[in-house]
Formats: structure tokens, C-alpha cells, sequence
């Protein structure tokens, strides 16, 4: 099982590399729209649950991104035919596609956080970080598996796009709900010893929870 | 090592195969003809365990599909229309994943990359390479695993004289007596195609319209399900 996500996990990233599809545009569009906040909110700075909201919306969408990309070159290549031929468990393929998606949002955060830092935050980031760092990680983990697992679902039919989108989002919901609840007084203009325990339970137990889902559907969604 | 009993797929509403039975044992060679749309590539899908029976019954390498497929993946290889490769990684990285997939070492791959005559060029994205070369690559990764069961659509597809004879070792019956492949070969040419069958499924509109050991098939025949 090590062997396999391993393979196909380099596989993943070796193709984001030569092809550049996914990460620059979660990028771009992350960092275009605090942009546009910028200018439409017409305000030089936003804190607390302002702030909080801002950065999760905008990191959903951006994720969708990379989300609607995930399974398209294996569908549009053969790539589900032949991993489908391979005699390996098929979970292999979730874990790899979701530790990719994982990746890619990290990377995305790494450019989007600093990002929201100079163009929109007023209060500095750098007191936040360590226990920001904390909640991107809790809810990324959660837009992983429940991304790779819509993303499997939507990339079969004719309005993938569309319908991984349609999916994906409700389901998100509580995790930007936790995210932005948990990152709000961390943004305040009086920072927070420590993001509140409770939000953090909740996007680790959600986290959990689709684990486990995904894990028991997954082999079912790459069957005829 | 495959016996099919009123095999029934649908797409949709849409009868790909209808009442599809044949037998064939170990080591022999099926052809199918058919005209664009008759149901050969979808045949050969269900022998792959790719699409499941909607009627009928399947059993390939005395496994019962879809129940058993666990058991008969891995042991199958299939070369379709499609190369199932990546297009932006070169043939070696791509025959590597199927390697690892496969659990075959990486000399394994080095052998067949040398069988296709494609060392050479072996770095570079398929992209960049032609399609003949793009279904040399193919052919590498479909037989990379010496499966039991070999599955081909149309493989002289693209391939100019030189490279069919290069494949031709690869995607034979094999040469280990102990080992009989048996192969399912989808064609459109009856002279061919014919030379490579032990027996011959013709496919009119997703139903059986010949089923004969090819020595006792005339040419003319396979024509006449094309009319």
C-alpha cells in the first residue's frame, strides 16, 4: 500500500510540475481576490470575524480550483484504467490524490496567507501565525479527503466542473464555518492567547469522520 | 479461461453486447470482427473487468467477474485505443509507475523500453513523441507484466511494418509452454487477423452474427458482416 500511494503520489506531483494546471491558478485567483476586497470594501484593513471570513472564502474557492483539476488527467489520459487494472488496493488512490490536494493547498497558503497579510489584514500576522498555522492545517485536511472524494465522483460525469462544485461546497461549509470561528479572535486587533479548543475539535472530528467515509466509498466510486 | 453465457451490456438504453457466449481455453486466440460500434471494444472491457455484465455470466482465468476481478487484475493486459499513459511524463517515468503498480523491478522496465527500441528516446515527454512511438510505449506497458490474459484493440493500429515486427514477439502467444497467453484481439482486417485466430467472434450491432475456429472461416464472411 506504502509502495503504491508513494508511486502515485510522485506521479501526481511529477505531472503538476510539467503542467503547472492547478497550483498557479489556486494561487493567482487567491491572491487576485483579496485584491478585489481590497477595492470593494473599500478599507485599507479588516480584522477579527471580518478578516476570518475573507481568508476562508476565499482559500475554499481557490481549493476548488485545484478540487475540479484532481482527477482530470486520469480521466482524460486512461490513468483511472489502467491504476483499475493494477492489481493494488484501490484506497491507494484516494490517500495519494489526497495528500496531493494537500499539498497544493499548503503551497496555495504559503503565497495566499502572506498575501492577505500585506493587501487586507490590518493587526500583523506574525503573532497569529503559530496558531493559525494550527487551523489551515486541521481544516486543509478536511478540503482534502472531502475534495479528493467529490472530485472522484464529479470527474466521470459531462459537467464535472460544475457538479464538483455543486458537491464540494455544502459539505465544506462546516469546515470554513470552523476555520473562520477558530481564526477569528486570532485576527482580532487584540490577539487571542490560542484559537478556541471547540472549533478546533470540530474540524479535527469533521476531518475524522469524512476519513472514514472516504475510505468506505471510495473503492465503489471507481467501480462501472 | 474465458467462458461468457448470454453476456448482456448496456449503455444506457442501448444494447452494446446482446447474448454474447463463447469459450476459449488457455493459450488460444480469439478475433473479433465488427464494424465501428459493434460492441468489440466493449467486449474486451468486460474481459478486463473495466465494465461489469449487466446479463449473463463472465469468468476469465476460471475467476467469476465481477465477484472475483480482484483475483484476475494484474494478470490481464490491455491495450486499448487509449495508451493509458501520461501524456506529460516521458515513457520511462510512465512505464516506472506501471511498474511499481505491478511490483516489477526497474530492469523490467529498462528490458521492454529495449524491446520497443525506445531507450533512445525514453527521456522525452510522449508529447513530443509520434503516435507510433506513443503505441510502441503502450505496448511496453500492457505486456510490462507478462500477464496471462492479453487483451488488444486493433494494436497494429499506427504502426508502421518495422515496429509491427518489433511488437510482434511481445504481443504473441508466448514462447513458455508452461505459461500458454491466451489473447482476445480486436480487427479489422480479416487476412490478419485471421492468421492470428484459433477461433473468430464476428459482431454485428453488439450481437454474435459468427463464431467459428478460424480454419473453418472464409474471409468473405468477415467481409459481409462490414456490408
Amino acid at each position: 500500500m506504502r509502495r503504491t500511494v508513494a508511486a502515485l503520489l510522485r506521479k501526481e506531483l511529477l505531472v503538476e510540475l510539467r503542467t503547472l494546471e492547478s497550483v498557479p491558478g489556486m494561487s493567482l485567483f487567491a491572491v487576485t481576490t483579496f485584491v478585489v476586497f481590497h477595492f470593494a470594501l473599500n478599507q485599507n484593513s479588516v480584522s477579527g470575524d471580518e478578516a476570518a471570513g475573507i481568508l476562508w472564502v476565499t482559500l475554499l474557492f481557490a481549493a476548488m480550483l485545484g478540487v475540479n483539476r484532481l482527477f482530470v488527467a486520469d480521466q482524460d489520459q486512461g490513468g483511472f484504467d489502467a491504476f483499475l487494472l493494477a492489481p493494488v488496493d484501490r484506497s491507494a488512490m484516494l490517500l495519494a490524490k489526497a495528500l496531493a490536494l494537500l499539498a497544493y493547498l499548503i503551497v496555495l497558503e504559503l503565497v495566499a496567507v502572506p498575501a492577505f497579510g500585506l493587501l487586507l489584514l490590518g493587526p500583523s500576522l506574525s503573532q497569529a501565525l503559530p496558531d493559525l498555522l494550527v487551523v489551515l492545517l486541521l481544516a486543509d485536511l478536511g478540503i482534502a479527503v472531502i475534495g479528493t472524494l467529490v472530485a472522484a465522483l464529479a470527474v466521470r460525469t459531462r459537467a464535472r466542473d460544475l457538479l464538483g462544485a455543486l458537491l464540494a461546497l455544502p459539505l465544506l461549509v462546516p469546515v470554513v464555518i470552523g476555520g473562520a470561528r477558530a481564526t477569528s479572535p486570532l485576527l482580532g486587533l487584540t490577539h487571542a492567547a490560542s484559537p478556541p479548543i471547540r472549533w478546533l475539535l470540530t474540524l479535527g472530528l469533521y476531518d475524522l469522520v469524512f476519513g472514514l467515509i472516504a475510505y468506505a466509498v471510495f473503492d465503489f466510486l471507481l467501480e462501472d | 479461461m474465458i467462458e461468457l453465457d448470454g453476456l448482456v451490456r448496456r449503455y444506457g438504453e442501448r444494447e452494446a453486447l446482446s447474448d454474447v457466449s463463447l469459450s476459449v481455453a488457455s493459450g488460444q486466440t480469439l478475433v473479433v470482427f465488427g464494424p465501428n460500434g459493434a460492441g468489440k471494444t466493449t467486449l474486451l472491457r468486460v474481459l478486463s473487468t473495466l465494465l461489469r455484465a449487466h446479463a449473463g455470466s463472465v469468468s476469465v482465468l476460471g475467476k467469476s467477474l465481477p465477484e472475483e476481478a480482484w483475483a484476475v487484475r494484474g494478470r490481464v493486459g490491455l491495450l486499448g485505443h487509449e495508451p493509458l499513459l501520461y501524456r506529460e511524463l516521458t515513457a520511462r517515468e510512465n512505464l516506472r509507475f506501471h511498474a511499481r503498480l505491478h511490483d516489477l523491478s526497474a530492469e523490467r522496465v529498462e528490458e521492454r523500453l529495449a524491446a520497443v527500441s525506445l531507450t533512445d528516446r525514453a527521456d522525452e515527454p510522449l508529447k513530443t513523441l509520434s503516435r507510433g512511438m506513443v503505441a510502441r510505449v503502450a505496448i511496453a506497458r500492457a505486456t510490462l507484466h507478462d500477464p496471462e490474459l492479453l487483451l488488444l484493440d486493433e494494436p497494429w493500429a499506427n504502426l508502421d511494418p518495422a515496429a509491427r515486427e518489433l511488437i510482434e514477439p511481445l504481443i504473441g502467444v508466448g514462447s513458455d509452454p508452461t505459461r500458454p497467453r491466451t489473447r482476445v484481439i480486436s480487427s479489422h482486417d480479416p487476412s490478419g487477423g485471421l492468421s492470428e485466430a484459433d477461433l473468430v467472434l464476428g459482431l454485428r450491432a453488439g450481437r454474435p452474427a459468427l463464431l467459428r475456429e478460424a480454419a473453418r472461416v472464409d474471409p468473405g464472411e468477415i467481409a459481409e458482416l462490414y456490408r
